[in-house]
């Protein structure tokens, strides 16, 4: 940057700064009015981001969701299940598959797999969790383990429509849509829904990030890897910051006076939308910045850790481990400024075959930088009012996978029934064990939670009524939780 | 009496005059809104039921009746909501409550008998007179402007009208010459003619066709996590082009969309049209069920026949009957039913009707005859998914059979009857059976050999070559190497050779493959290509084919072409022909063939089962025939425009019943239903789906009219006259204007269905021509312009975006139609797409500036340029796009590459011209927003000129990286560069983009 260039950024960026601490909790429009940038006396309320109160006071005000795209196994991480080594190689009575649909597996030969994981407690409160996930383990008091729920689906893309949008359709809102249209964002210079992204692409593609229904304001914007962050991000080649300035006060001017003369306040936003793509020009390459990082954040998070040496991987290519744990440093950066929701997907966790191997791989990679994140977040105060999610669209069966009949069975295949999920902060109670599994983690024994519950908590602690935070499309009252959820209050702190 | 009761009888009195209340206007709305959802169709807590007067008179489980029509102190629905019991009042706390002017309106409406009325949409249409003289949509429109005393706004200037008509019409800027013949064009019907030559663009059917695209959820992709490539999408894309720019009548389009191919006789072109409902996602993901995908694609066929034609949310009736519309479940699955046996099938068509007229034209009858032929093959292939489960015993029983006896295949030499060479290749007969050719070698050779008939079938033949002294580098070939090509094999079973019929051999497999010459590419019909053994020369070595038919009496041939041409004398030296008789499992089917068969067939996705259905053509005898009749017909004829498309073909065996699904799942069948339609609206003359489709556009349907009316409506002023597109049910928005609606809707029946006829009825009107300002003092009377005293300012579409960029810097390739394109996008954007599956070849030349609605669409990973600006995913159907406001929009037209391309064209198109500055931006401003510029705006954008060259003065390197593709020639780049800065804001100004 040259310094002409850096000095105009420099004195705008104190000026919006300055302004904005003024304001507080207002929208850019009326900060651009208030600052005289624009002239507008109608953008303020038809923002759809602005700042908005929810029905009650909230616990949790942000949100990271990793999404471990594909069903992890939970016998092998987070619900140990004895049992199963020692009916390892055996059967099935029919009476449990009778009526039960799999993806892959051949009920007539499939066999139980055993688990060659240690589990231990750990903490205070004895949460368990197997030898893959060290660090995680070390926050287990932070954690809510929950080991009962259940969705009802099967198929990946089906799947994740549940976990993301309540309902396997398509054209309705995710998590993250639903909450940012009903709390609008506090960042004045990124976008309110930020999806983080390493590994392979998910089955889901653009359908986990998508609004639905609802505007295209509310939907995720998915960050880049490589490059700029943001997708054209970057002027075109040879057009310095403080071109771009002038060129952009050339079409303030031009949009402003078209605005005089016809009133359309949609002119006002697109003066605001310029602003603000501008500010994210600047904001978000700082984002990505890590040099104010300190070493030993980078070292804790494991941002420099090479990958080791797999034959399969479930694609993804190299690099996983420094993009996952950039990812979960980035989600603590976004969360500080006012972004709301952050989405971090990794593809694939679909252990059909090399399950040992390969998640000891996944595992491997996400362990250290989520517990990272979730120390930081502490440190800085942030976990009480950031909500973070780990988990995925189901879980995996205790039977090996035999698909076309084959006897070696090293992966398991998706199981709906029952799987587990963790979240901590956001006012969620840490170090509860929530629901339990039959002996050999086929199904539900005790608390069963529905996808439809998890949300309707989610929103709750939102300070969102699930019932109530809806929209109208197509004459139906639309909501996160379909037509059922309920808040599960053992979970809140 | 207590006083709680006594407090409200003071109540029971209504305050308002007789003929307050209207049903449809008051009452039906209040229900819909605080009472249906527990007591409407689907529910009737405590026996009462809101829809009909019948429901709510009836005797209640309290022993009250809900109303009791003249006696407000005895219809309990006004206690309720009356009573100060909180546990007994009505609406239940957690709901909404009611106002007291609205149970004010409701006590009226009972006082005065409780009349219900049907409900506005199911009604019939009938042309209401328009109450004043001149265009009747200004007659409508004024009269109700004059009840509130607005007046309406004046009509735009001439500039922003013809912009106004090109955007909507075209979807592209007019051209300066356009634009100056229209100033200047005296005449009093100047404008209708400026209408009517945009209404003969081409570029028309691409501007609605891609309106209807969004409707027919239409992309390039499959959907769902694999999101495959429709390489042949584009097809119907092209039809619906075609049909509009034909202006092919909207109750045609439908019944050719929805049952083209129950047509008597239909052409290709009505079967293409039939791939509006094979827009469905496809979900090959491993382990997939099929029947769950298949019965989700008729669901959403079935719910989006409701929101495109019907305006109704049928999709609520899926699981429980709906809450608030009289569609029960029962019916949901009735229309279900009419699709439910339509098939997805693949069926050969021109690739466009133009393409095969000219192919006719040349080709004469010979052509005309391959029509039929092709229909027949289409006809034998289709037959296939019903043979299977037939032909699929037999196999299995072989297969089992075999693996029973695992039995191992031994070869024997066959007797050779006779050989003959193309070439004067003469053969010796060695006493080990073989054939060793001699006389000089030739380039290329077929030998034909005559094998004497053996007493077994064959399940295997086997050709081994063999070394020999005689040969140069003693064979087994007659090249200098010793080595030979195998170019292609065929085994011919028949009373002659003339007459012998080919016998389908498979698995091919030999001792030794030279890399890039392997044994399969003896069966891949090239003889050019084919099988050879470089390291493996001098020894004996053999290559084997599976028999699946085994051939029984009559006489067998062997043909090996050898056609090899990029050396010479690669033929066969010396060689004996072995044959097995033993059925082994590799000889039953390929084994690609066998895996398939052991997959549980509700597993065989789309995907899976390729190859079984490529089996299965190569040996039913059916399609072989047709496919040979087909073949030679085609043989003596150039190469014809035919491709591959998806479409929907009526099952005509194995015919699916259908049954209402117990909560819409699909392993829960409950009673059968019988196709039909909703009770509310007129009967369906029959059960087929042809006779549906000819309901939907039927005089007695008031739906269809009224719903497309409101569609087309709502894409020139931003919103419907119902504002619910979606939505024509008890809850959706009141039109607007209902008597407009219903004179629309009758006229756009007797204009015959005309989109055309309808546009320039809609066009012309005072109302449509009006200013778009806002106006102050409209602020506080009606902001939202329901009233239509001004236009509305509408943002254009994300195609649109795209293609205004394109017109006005110069880039545009305005070539329409054929297969999509790839214009440069981010290479990680596909990446992402899961499993790698998708790479981004960006197009070359002239494709790479295409119209936005031809661009590649994926789902999964559409192209950002597109959705950024709200362009529709295609997963579902979509009849009004949300329009957004947003910085990511900002930074695509300011930054991506597309777009900063078009300001470097925008800069070199007004360099290219003699000018000043002033003269240049005025130009650039006249491309872009069709008006003269104001002096302030020449002004402002001097100015950034004047800043911009002092900056590349200043900096002259950078001022060459921002040239790109697009120079302009004798400039230099430090000016060129300026006014490219320059064009790149003239392209963001708002207006540009905004249909004003």
């Amino acid at each position: 940057m040259n310094p002409v260039e850096h000095q105009i950024l420099q004195t705008r960026r104190e000026f919006l700064a300055t302004s904005a601490n003024g304001l507080g909790m207002m929208g850019l429009g009326a900060l651009l009015s208030q600052e005289g940038i624009l002239r507008a006396d109608t953008v303020a309320s038809t923002d759809p981001l602005r700042p908005r109160e929810p029905h009650f006071p909230a616990k949790a005000k942000n949100c990271i969701f990793i999404f471990l795209e594909g069903g992890p196994s939970q016998m092998d991480l987070f619900d140990p299940k004895p049992k199963l080594n020692e009916l390892h190689g055996q059967p099935l009575p029919d009476s449990m598959t009778k009526n039960v649909r799999f993806a892959f597996i051949r009920k007539e030969t499939a066999r139980i797999m055993g688990s060659k994981r240690v589990f231990k407690k750990h903490g205070q409160s004895g949460m368990e969790f197997s030898d893959y996930l060290p660090h995680m383990a070390k926050h287990a008091d932070d954690w809510l383990m929950i080991r009962s729920l259940h969705t009802d689906q099967f198929n990946h893309h089906p799947g994740q429509l549940v976990l993301h949008c309540g309902r396997a359709a398509f054209g309705l809102p995710t998590i993250g849509s639903w909450l940012n249209y009903g709390l609008g964002s506090m960042s004045k210079n990124l976008p309110g829904y930020v999806v983080l992204s390493a590994g392979r692409g998910t089955s889901g593609g653009a359908s986990l990030w998508q609004s639905g229904f609802l505007r295209s304001s509310y939907a995720g914007v998915l960050f880049r890897n490589q490059g700029e962050p943001v997708l054209n991000l970057k002027n075109p080649p040879g057009v310095p910051m403080a071109l771009q300035r002038k060129g952009l006060d050339a079409l303030m001017e031009l949009n402003q006076s078209r605005y005089d003369q016809f009133r359309d306040p949609e002119i006002a936003s697109r003066i605001a939308a310029y602003e603000l793509a501008f500010r994210m020009q600047a904001a978000a390459p700082e984002l990505i910045d890590l040099k104010d990082e300190s070493a030993k954040t980078l070292e804790m998070y494991g941002v420099d850790r090479a990958d080791p040496p797999i034959k399969a991987s479930r694609g993804g290519g190299p690099g996983q481990y420094k993009s996952f744990a950039t990812n979960c440093l980035l989600a603590r950066r976004l969360v500080e400024r006012g972004v709301r929701f952050v989405s971090i997907m990794h593809a694939s966790w679909d252990h059909h075959s090399n399950l040992d191997n390969e998640l000891a791989y996944n595992a491997g990679m996400a362990d250290q930088p989520v517990a990272a994140l979730l120390t930081d977040l502490k440190q800085r105060g942030l976990l009480d009012d950031t909500m973070v999610v780990f988990g995925s669209e189901f879980g995996r069966t205790p039977l090996g996978e035999n698909r076309g009949g084959n006897p070696n069975t090293t992966g398991r295949d998706h199981h709906p029934f029952a799987f587990t999920m963790l979240a901590a902060g956001g006012g969620l109670k840490g170090g509860l064990t929530y629901g339990e599994t039959d002996e050999i983690g086929w199904g539900i024994v005790r608390d069963p939670v529905d996808l439809h519950d998890f949300h309707a908590t989610m929103l709750h602690q939102f300070g969102f009524d699930h019932l109530k935070l809806t929209h109208r499309f197509s004459g139906r009252d639309f909501r996160l939780t379909d037509v059922s959820g309920r808040v599960i209050k053992e979970w809140i702190a | 009496m207590d006083l709680r009761l006594a407090s409200s009888l003071v109540c029971l009195i209504s305050a308002l005059p007789a003929g307050a209340a209207d049903y449809t206007r008051d009452i039906q709305p209040l229900f819909a809104e605080h009472c249906l959802e527990c007591h409407g169709p689907d529910g009737s807590k405590g026996g009462l039921v809101l829809t009909t007067q019948q429901g709510a008179m009836k005797e209640l489980k309290s022993g009250t009746k809900g109303i009791v029509p003249g006696d407000i102190a005895s219809s309990a629905v006004i206690e309720r909501l009356l009573t100060n019991d909180p546990d007994d009042r009505m609406p239940p706390k957690d709901k909404k409550p009611l106002k007291p002017a609205e149970i004010e309106l409701l006590k009226a409406w009972v006082k005065e008998g409780a009349k219900f009325d049907q409900h506005w949409a199911y009604k019939p249409i009938t042309q209401p007179k328009p109450p004043a003289a001149g265009h009747p949509i200004d007659a409508f429109v004024r009269s109700k402007l004059a009840e509130k005393k607005i007046a309406p706004s004046p009509e735009a200037d001439r500039y922003t009208l013809i912009k106004r008509v090109h955007y909507d019409l075209l979807g592209l800027p007019p051209t300066p010459e356009e634009v100056d013949s229209f100033i200047a064009d005296q005449s009093p019907r100047a404008y209708e003619a400026m209408v009517d030559r945009a209404l003969s663009s081409p570029h028309y059917g691409e501007r609605w066709g891609r309106h209807w695209l969004d409707a027919a959820r239409y992309a390039d992709s499959d959907g769902y996590e694999k999101d495959r490539a429709r390489l042949d999408a584009w097809r119907y894309r092209d039809w619906v082009i075609r049909a509009v720019n034909e202006d092919l009548p909207f109750d045609q389009f439908t019944i050719q969309q929805v049952a083209g191919d129950l047509l008597p006789d239909p052409t290709p072109e009505q079967i293409v049209a039939t791939a509006f409902h094979r827009q469905t996602l496809t979900n090959t993901e491993g382990g997939t069920d099929q029947e769950q995908f298949r019965i989700e694609a008729v669901m959403d066929r079935t719910e989006t026949t409701g929101t495109v034609w019907l305006g109704l949310t049928v999709g609520c009736a899926r699981c429980h009957t709906h809450k608030y519309d009289q569609i029960t479940q029962k019916e949901y699955y009735q229309l279900f039913a009419f699709y439910n046996n339509g098939d997805e099938v693949t069926r050969q068509v021109p690739t466009s009707p133009e393409a095969w007229n000219t192919y006719e034209k040349t080709n004469g009858d010979a052509a005309k005859k391959l029509v039929p032929l092709q229909k027949q093959l289409d006809a034998a292939k289709a037959q296939l998914p019903a043979k299977l489960p037939e032909w699929e015993k037999v196999v299995q029983a072989r297969l089992a059979e075999a693996r029973k006896q695992a039995t191992k295949a031994t070869f024997a030499p066959l007797e050779i009857a006779s050989i003959a060479a193309k070439s004067k290749t003469k053969f010796k007969a060695l006493p080990d059976g073989s054939q060793l050719a001699i006389g000089k070698p030739v380039a290329t050779d077929t030998y034909t050999i005559e094998l004497t008939s053996s007493s077994k079938p064959l399940t295997a033949i086997q050709i081994e070559v063999l070394p020999d002294d005689s040969l140069p580098s003693k064979g087994p070939g007659r090249s200098k190497n010793g080595n030979f090509v195998l170019g292609t094999i065929t085994l011919l079973h028949g009373k002659s050779l003339s007459e012998a019929r080919e016998v389908p051999l498979h698995t091919p497999k030999a001792s030794i493959e030279q890399k890039g010459f392997t044994a399969a590419m003896t069966l891949d019909a090239d003889p050019q290509t084919g099988w050879a053994i470089k390291g493996g020369t001098g020894k004996a070595q053999q290559i084997t084919w599976q028999i699946a038919t085994p051939p029984a009496g009559e006489k067998l041939f062997l043909r090996i072409e050898q056609e090899y041409l990029k050396s010479t004398e690669h033929t066969l030296g010396r060689f004996r022909v072995l044959g097995s008789s033993d059925v082994t499992e590799d000889s039953i089917a390929p084994a690609e063939v066998v895996k398939i068969l052991s997959e549980e067939p509700k597993r065989r996705n789309p995907v899976v089962i390729l190859p079984l259905w490529a089996w299965m053509e190569k040996v039913d005898a059916d399609v072989i025939a047709a496919a040979r009749a087909f073949e030679t017909a085609k043989a003596r004829l150039p190469k014809p425009p035919l491709m591959d498309a998806r479409v929907i073909a009526q099952r005509t065996s194995g015919v699916r019943k259908s049954h209402v699904l117990y909560r819409g799942d699909f392993l829960q069948p409950a009673d059968e239903v019988q196709p039909g339609v909703l009770a509310v609206l007129p009967k369906v003359k029959d059960t087929s789906r042809l006779d549906f489709a000819r309901w939907l556009v039927s005089a007695e349907n008031p739906l269809t009219p009224r719903v497309t009316v409101n569609h087309i409506w709502a894409k020139l002023f931003g919103e419907g006259i119902v504002s619910t597109t979606t939505d024509f049910g008890v809850r959706g928005a009141k039109p607007t204007h209902p008597e407009l609606l219903e004179w629309l809707s009758a006229e756009f029946i007797k204009q015959d269905w005309s989109r055309k006829a309808f546009l320039r009825l809609i066009l012309t009107s005072a109302t449509y021509k009006q200013e778009s300002k806002h106006r102050a003092e409209m602020l506080e009377i009606d902001p939202k312009n329901e009233l239509l005293w001004r236009q509305n300012r509408l943002r254009v579409e994300g195609e649109i975006v795209r293609d205004l960029c394109l017109a006005a810097s110069g880039l545009l390739a305005p070539t329409m139609g054929g297969p999509s394109v790839f214009p440069p996008m981010p290479a990680d954007v596909a990446a992402l797409s899961y499993a790698g599956n998708f790479s981004w070849k960006t197009s070359a030349g002239p494709d790479r500036y295409r119209r936005g609605l031809y661009t590649f669409f994926k789902r999964t990973a559409p192209h950002p340029d597109l959705t950024t600006f709200d362009c529709p995913d295609a997963n579902i159907t979509n009849v009004k796009r949300t329009v957004s406001n947003t910085p990511l929009q900002a930074l695509t037209t300011l930054n991506a590459e597309a777009y900063a391309e078009a300001s470097q064209a925008l800069a070199e198109r007004v360099l290219r011209a003699p000018g000043d500055d002033t003269s240049r931006l005025a130009q650039a401003l006249r491309f872009c927003l069709t008006r003269p510029a104001t002096p302030k705006e020449i002004q402002v954008l001097r100015d950034l000129l004047a800043e911009s060259r002092a900056y590349y003065q200043a900096h002259a390197d950078e001022a060459k990286l921002t040239l790109g593709t697009h120079a302009a020639s004798g400039v230099k780049p430090e000016e060129n560069a300026a006014w490219i800065a320059t064009a790149r804001i003239i392209l963001n100004m708002d207006e540009f983009i905004t249909r004003e």
